[in-house]
């Protein structure tokens, strides 16, 4: 099946999902993050890499995070950035996606950075934009969050370099979640030997091992001698109803605290895409504590949407 | 009008005829099978050399979105598209705006169909009102106004009592109740069959059970109220099995498998592909070869388009919110001879599956061509191939999963009560 988000010549063309792309690719955006890390702490915080082309931020769902770090990355690139909040009225007020997107087409926009709370949102507006249009999805409902799963993975490798001796633990709601999905398939592609999923079944997709992770249910087991322990956000709608009887009981089973960290190697690494819910999925002291890179992960963010929205540009058909 | 059709290989599975044989009609039915009557001057003749005659289809669920939905489709683009993809009857459910659960909705739905004269129009009547799943309709009136069953289209009675009674009442006529197995509550804001796919797409899923479950319910209470169900739209390998196990129970109960789901599985969505949008969810390999399976060894009665046409603009959107449905009158055909090639099936076979099978389950005398049969014949070409594009679909719905696809089967004549209504 053709990949929607390379083009003829196999160089990325939008960034939709982790899953489909080669490792090459993978690693390509990370080398050049490498690149990047620096620009942020020079005086000048600046390359002209995107001068003269416009960025347009289109967030059909509210995220002051993401979007933050995307239209820093793309200031930084030199680009002009337009940050539209398309507000959930206003789509209720008949205008379509793909309205939306037509009418910013309009205005010359060379790239978009697209958050929508349905999966596939981002592939459908890739299908549909001008050949010289670039799509990055900023996250699609439950599917993907590549820019996330791109920094866990720059995170990581800054950590464990060597990725192909690493044991990796997710823990948490990876039915609702796409940044487990993205971080799943980064791990994979790039050669990580061992994938857990720790969660209550309430939590897992059906067949989620088919993404080629193993599935625990008992934190204890799943932690123990991983490398790297990858917390989800648990969202407080879920957090008591049919799929949790309680956010006490979902600490209890499955928050990450110091006294189950120990069972991980000592050298672990911790981390979590944020906004943190501190004793519902991580104690405060984890979260804050040695082994947490949590804060970290955020500065990578900046580098690593720096090096998409790079590497996008570049790829015109000439 | 005479027409003398020559040269054919005339299948009519119902009678078991298969091979060379002319065919002769006179004022719309089957006079002469083989050699003309006494007398015969045809005033047309169609040559069927290398061409298959069978009966005209009959399809147990278009959908013609009239009334109300005249932006999708209209009764005429649908009836046109009817006849060029061979169906000559067709059952629509009830899901129209108005809901089909007064007796003058029907009676002029009957009526418009009649004028147009492309196709035979069988309505469902609704079996509660609005579909609501509280309050029996008129059931008895609206058979009289021409109902041939009674369905709750894609909408699933949650009370259980309602569904009861609704069946026993039914069952006081001798009405049939079609009902598409989903438990609503399981299938509840799902998308997409709850397994690899669901998963890797970050889709919500429907599982297997929502339709299993429902159908056992539905299977005891066949049982309970000895109602006679026609089951629409099956999309699992365990429901097939319950279903193989309740007939051999004798239970009076039918089932029909819709054409998308003997040749596509989840994996088809591909990257969101919202024409892959149906319901039931296309399902696993295994759930389609079941199907392929039970529709073959008359498990599964009858094979139906499910012709749904959707506007593009619905399709243009992210595929939970794009709307359900794919257009399949002019597939039907197609995909039944490629499902009979796919398997290795007699033709005879699989055309049963779309003529006297689903005849049979409306209990109307069609879908066969003896002697003294009204003339709906189907007359195509199963050798050659066509690409499916939607500048050439005649139906106003475009959005099929086979779109960029050469199927096998293409229709050359259509003759409704031995009237051409097309021809390519």
């Amino acid at each position: 099946m053709h990949n929607p988000q390379l083009n003829k010549d196999g160089k990325l063309k939008h960034l939709l999902s982790i899953e489909g792309l080669p490792r090459a690719i993978l690693n390509q955006i990370l080398d050049t993050a490498e690149s990047f890390t620096g620009v942020s702490e020079r005086e000048v915080k600046k390359v002209p890499l995107l001068r003269g082309k416009t960025v347009c931020n289109i967030f059909f769902e509210n995220s002051t995070r993401t979007r933050t770090t995307f239209e820093i990355a793309a200031k930084r690139l030199s680009a002009d950035v337009l940050n539209l909040n398309v507000s959930t009225s206003s789509q209720s007020k008949g205008e379509t996606i793909l309205d939306t997107v037509d009418n910013l087409t309009a205005m010359h926009a060379d790239m978009f950075v697209v958050r929508h709370s349905q999966s596939g949102a981002a592939h459908l507006i890739a299908r549909h934009v001008a050949p010289h249009v670039h799509v990055v999805n900023a996250g699609d409902g439950r599917h993907a969050h590549p820019t996330q799963g791109l920094l866990d993975m720059f995170t990581i490798r800054r950590y464990k370099p060597d990725m192909h001796n690493l044991r990796v633990a997710i823990i948490g709601d990876v039915l609702h979640s796409r940044v487990a999905r993205s971080e799943i398939h980064a791990l994979t592609t790039l050669g990580v030997p061992e994938v857990r999923v720790i969660a209550p079944k309430t939590l897992l997709p059906q067949d989620v091992e088919k993404l080629g992770v193993q599935v625990y249910h008992d934190m204890r087991a799943g932690l123990k001698d991983v490398d790297v322990v990858m917390m989800l956000r648990l969202q407080n709608e879920r957090m008591s109803g049919s799929l949790l009887p309680s956010a006490q009981e979902y600490f209890k089973c499955f928050g990450l605290t110091q006294e189950k960290l120990a069972l991980a190697k000592p050298d672990a690494i911790v981390m979590h895409p944020g906004p943190m819910n501190r004793g519902v999925e991580i104690d405060s002291a984890v979260a804050d504590g040695m082994q947490s890179v949590i804060l970290p992960q955020v500065t990578y963010g900046i580098a690593v949407r720096m090096a998409v929205m790079s590497i996008l540009a570049g790829s015109n058909d000439a | 009008m005479k027409i003398h059709i020559k040269n054919g290989r005339l299948i009519d599975p119902k009678h078991g005829v298969d091979g060379q044989h002319d065919l002769y009609i006179a004022a719309g039915k089957v006079v002469g099978i083989g050699e003309a009557p006494a007398g015969f001057v045809a005033n047309q003749s169609i040559d069927a050399s290398g061409l298959i005659v069978c009966p005209g289809l009959v399809d147990l669920s278009a959908r013609l979105r009239e009334p109300g939905y005249e932006y999708k489709a209209t009764l005429e683009s649908e009836m046109r598209a009817a006849a060029a993809g061979g169906v000559t009857s067709l059952v629509c459910p009830p899901d129209t705006e108005p809901v089909l659960d007064e007796p003058g909705l029907v009676e002029m739905l009957k009526h418009r169909a009649k004028q147009l004269n492309l196709a035979h129009v069988y309505p469902l009547g609704a079996l509660t009102r609005q579909l609501a799943g509280a309050q029996l309709t008129e059931m008895s009136e609206l058979t009289e106004a021409g109902c041939v069953g009674f369905s709750q289209a894609d909408v699933a009675i949650t009370d259980t009592l309602v569904l009861w009674r609704a069946l026993q009442y039914a069952a006081t006529f001798d009405f049939t109740v079609w009902l598409r197995p989903e438990d609503p509550y399981l299938a509840k804001s799902g998308v997409a069959h709850d397994g690899e796919i669901a998963a890797r797409l970050g889709l919500r899923g429907i599982p297997a059970a929502a339709e299993t479950l429902a159908l056992e319910i539905i299977i005891r209470l066949v049982r309970e109220t000895g109602a006679r169900v026609h089951v629409c739209r099956l999309s699992t390998a365990e429901s097939v099995s319950l279903l193989r196990q309740a007939k051999q129970q004798g239970l009076p109960i039918s089932a029909d498998v819709a054409a998308h789901y003997l040749h596509l599985t989840e994996f088809d969505i591909g990257f969101f592909d919202a024409n892959c949008h149906l319901k039931p969810p296309l399902r696993t390999q295994r759930d389609q070869q079941a199907l392929c399976a039970g529709l073959a060894d008359g498990t599964i009665d009858a094979l139906c388009s499910d012709h749904a046409p959707v506007d593009d603009d619905a399709k243009l959107l992210p595929f939970a919110e794009a709307e359900v449905g794919a257009t399949g009158l002019e597939l039907l055909l197609p995909l039944t001879v490629k499902w009979a090639q796919d398997r290795q099936l007699a033709l005879s076979t699989a055309i049963a599956s779309i003529t006297s099978r689903p005849a049979a389950i409306i209990g109307l005398d069609a879908g066969h061509l003896a002697l003294g049969a009204v003339a709906d014949v189907c007359v195509f070409d199963p050798a050659q191939y066509r690409r499916i594009e939607a500048k050439s679909l005649i139906s106003q719905g475009k959005n099929t999963p086979f779109i960029g696809m050469e199927l096998p089967g293409v229709v050359r004549y259509t003759l409704l009560q031995g009237q051409l209504v097309h021809q390519a």
